[in-house]
């Protein structure tokens, strides 16, 4: 059986704004396997939270997908009661036309960032989450009712059937997330996109929602996207992992040869980022930083974009010429002149 | 929400008061008192008044006594009896000459807020979800237009395109035969085909900056996350345009019943001169120029007790609107 969920292939989202063309993603490419987690990792403003609203088709204005293919297969049952897959050219479709709706929300759903922000602040949690329901399945409104006090209870919702009539503002921010996420789950997608889901929230309820996510993944059989700049994160969560600088896919690996064997130096630096507990007092030394910032995206480095910060760059090759991506060992990728096929 | 509601209506009662005493004290000040500039009306015609008739009318209408009595005659007088006082140039009792035209101005007010509110929230929101669209450029170029021209000078130009144009009177809230009659259905009938040009009028000059209000805060609303996220959904556009940000962005409209009733009655004011319309605004003015106070002093009070009960009103459809602002106890 086909086993793969979602393809990527060379996309490009541009930004056409007054000041210049902003190359937001830049020819990314990747794949998730059904019921798998791919993490994507990288700072703020490499493209993470665009190739997720790509997927989506909700790139806000003056936004474009200019090239590539998002390619969806989804999961049809037959009317013998056996399953076929159907492939949907995501970037082919009409972005607010009836097909693209119905997929949104019920096959691909989203986890925003800020839970804060995410529900409307004069609706009740109930009105949101009954509303995604009653879009994409035939129920009626008690039915969906039902439903949604169904599915925060699933989530960890204490009191379902009295906070289900809750506004957002009566919620903390862990419980906003949990209504987030019920609201996620109610037309149990195939893919769950979760971008940043957790860097509003303090460390504990990180860690509940976190493990409720992975949990729920298990009991539904959902991929997830995990988009997050938290490496610790991304051990506890994926299984696959790739890194995006400047609008690129720059390594793509297993969570743990990342972890044990970063091929591409800038993935090496942000792991060198990260403190460590328990690290004996004379082996301490200042942790590693990787040194400058990101650049202008409208005055993107020639070559390799990575060459002005990179600790590894050769003079003459990487402010010259752009490295391709290669598959350097089986199921790990890079970009980066320093490797060959 | 219903101890919320008393306790506003509780609070009213000392900020009419208030309002009752600034108003007396206001029409007061001007110096000398209707008698005065009526026996300077009559001498300049060449009517010589006698002195001891002038004197038997200020002992009549009790205009010797010292402010504060007068006041709390007049006061005693709408609190126990219901009774405005007698105006003095028109000879009849005050209640008599003001409810009708009370009546009409809060229709016309409240006609002219519907109207501009149809007007003003769907090209509002158009105009922000097709922000510098060529729509957009045009609708804005004419509010700006809407905000700078006042409501008389709409009032003048409509009425002069109707004269030469059309032949059409297009002054007054009633036909000639029904303006003094009584109330009926035919009334009715007449004062709504009547009604709709001042209204029209007052709605322009207002719609303009709702337009502006309208898009500017859907402007606000229109990118944050919780948007997103409903066409993350699979919502239609319209539908989570309208049901989301709109909903958050209408909130200044509820906000502002109060005052925007106020504003509009001001604007009808100037406007009923122009049109010669049968509202309180020309009446009032006449009232005030010749220090008829007890007349003026009752539009007063009576006008600013419907601006505090509009912000009543306003603040109870907020909280109805927003559930952030509903305070529980």
């Amino acid at each position: 059986m086909d086993n793969t969920l979602l393809e990527v292939k060379n996309l490009k989202t541009y930004f056409f704004l007054d000041e210049g063309t902003a190359r937001a993603v830049d020819g990314v490419d990747f794949e998730i396997k059904r019921g798998q987690t791919l993490g994507i990792v990288g700072e703020s403003g490499c493209g993470k939270s665009v190739t997720a609203r790509s997927v989506l088709r909700i790139v806000p204005k003056p936004g474009r997908i200019v090239e590539g293919e998002i390619t969806l297969h989804r999961l049809v049952a037959k009317q013998d009661g056996s399953k076929m897959t159907d492939l949907i050219r995501l970037t082919e479709v009409d972005p607010m036309g009836s097909l693209m709706r119905g997929l949104r929300g019920s096959e691909m759903a989203l986890v925003p960032q800020e839970p804060m922000a995410s529900l409307s602040p004069v609706h009740t949690i109930g009105d949101q989450i009954g509303e995604a329901i009653r879009l994409h399945q035939k129920v009626s409104k008690a039915e969906a009712r039902a439903k949604t006090i169904q599915m925060l209870e699933l989530v960890g919702f204490p009191r379902p059937k009295q906070r289900v009539d809750a506004y957002p503002y009566q919620l903390s921010g862990g419980l906003r997330q949990r209504a987030v996420i019920a609201m996620a789950l109610s037309c149990h997608p195939s893919l769950l996109i979760a971008d940043e889901p957790t860097t509003a929230l303090d460390v504990t309820t990180e860690a509940q929602i976190l493990k409720l996510m992975r949990s729920l993944q298990q009991e539904l059989g959902m991929a997830i996207m995990y988009i997050t700049h938290n490496l610790g994160v991304v051990a506890q969560m994926t299984e696959r992992v790739i890194v995006m600088y400047m609008g690129k896919v720059v390594e793509e690996a297993n969570v743990d040869t990342i972890f044990h064997n970063p091929l591409h130096p800038y993935t090496s630096a942000l792991l060198r980022s990260i403190p460590r507990l328990g690290m004996k007092a004379r082996e301490r030394q200042r942790l590693a930083s990787i040194r400058g910032t990101v650049p202008d995206p409208y005055a993107i480095p020639k070559g390799c974009s990575f060459h002005p910060r990179c600790d590894k760059k050769i003079r003459g090759v990487c402010d010259q010429q752009e490295p391709t991506y290669i598959e350097v060992e089986p199921g790990h990728k890079a970009r980066c002149v320093l490797y060959k096929q | 929400m219903l101890a919320y509601i008393v306790r506003r209506i509780l609070i009213m009662i000392p900020t009419l008061f208030l309002i009752s005493v600034i108003s007396f004290a206001l029409i007061q000040l001007p110096p000398g008192d209707y008698l005065t500039s009526y026996v300077a009306q009559l001498r300049s015609m060449g009517d010589n008044i006698q002195q001891e008739a002038i004197d038997a009318m200020r002992d009549r209408y009790g205009l010797g006594q010292p402010v504060y009595v007068q006041y709390f005659k007049w006061i005693e007088g709408i609190v126990t009896r219901g009774d405005w006082g007698q105006s003095m140039e028109w000879q009849k009792p005050v209640s008599e000459l003001i409810w009708e035209r009370m009546g009409l101005t809060v229709v016309l007010a409240v006609f002219s807020l519907l109207v501009s509110w149809l007007i003003a929230i769907p090209v509002g929101v158009y105009s922000a979800t097709h922000q510098y669209s060529m729509p957009d450029y045009a609708m804005s170029i004419l509010s700006f237009v809407g905000v700078g021209v006042p409501a008389f000078l709409w009032a003048l130009i409509i009425m002069y395109f109707a004269q030469t144009q059309l032949g059409m009177n297009v002054g007054g809230l009633f036909s000639q035969q029904y303006l003094e009659a009584p109330w009926t259905w035919d009334r009715v009938v007449d004062l709504l085909k009547h009604i709709w040009i001042p209204g029209l009028i007052v709605a322009i000059e207002n719609t303009a900056g709702e337009i502006r209000t309208t898009r500017a805060n859907l402007l606000d609303e229109i990118n944050k996350p919780y948007v997103e996220l409903a066409r993350a959904k699979g919502l239609t556009e319209n539908r989570l345009i309208w049901k989301y940000p709109v909903r958050v962005a209408m909130n200044p409209f509820f906000s502002t019943v109060g005052w925007s009733l106020a504003n509009r009655i001001s604007s009808i004011t100037l406007m009923s001169v122009v049109l010669s319309l049968q509202t309180t605004g020309p009446m009032q003015l006449r009232a005030l120029l010749s220090q008829d106070m007890y007349l003026a002093g009752s539009f007063l009070v009576l006008l600013s007790t419907l601006t505090v009960v509009g912000t009543l009103i306003s603040d109870i459809l907020l909280a109805w609107v927003d559930p952030r602002i509903r305070m529980e106890a």
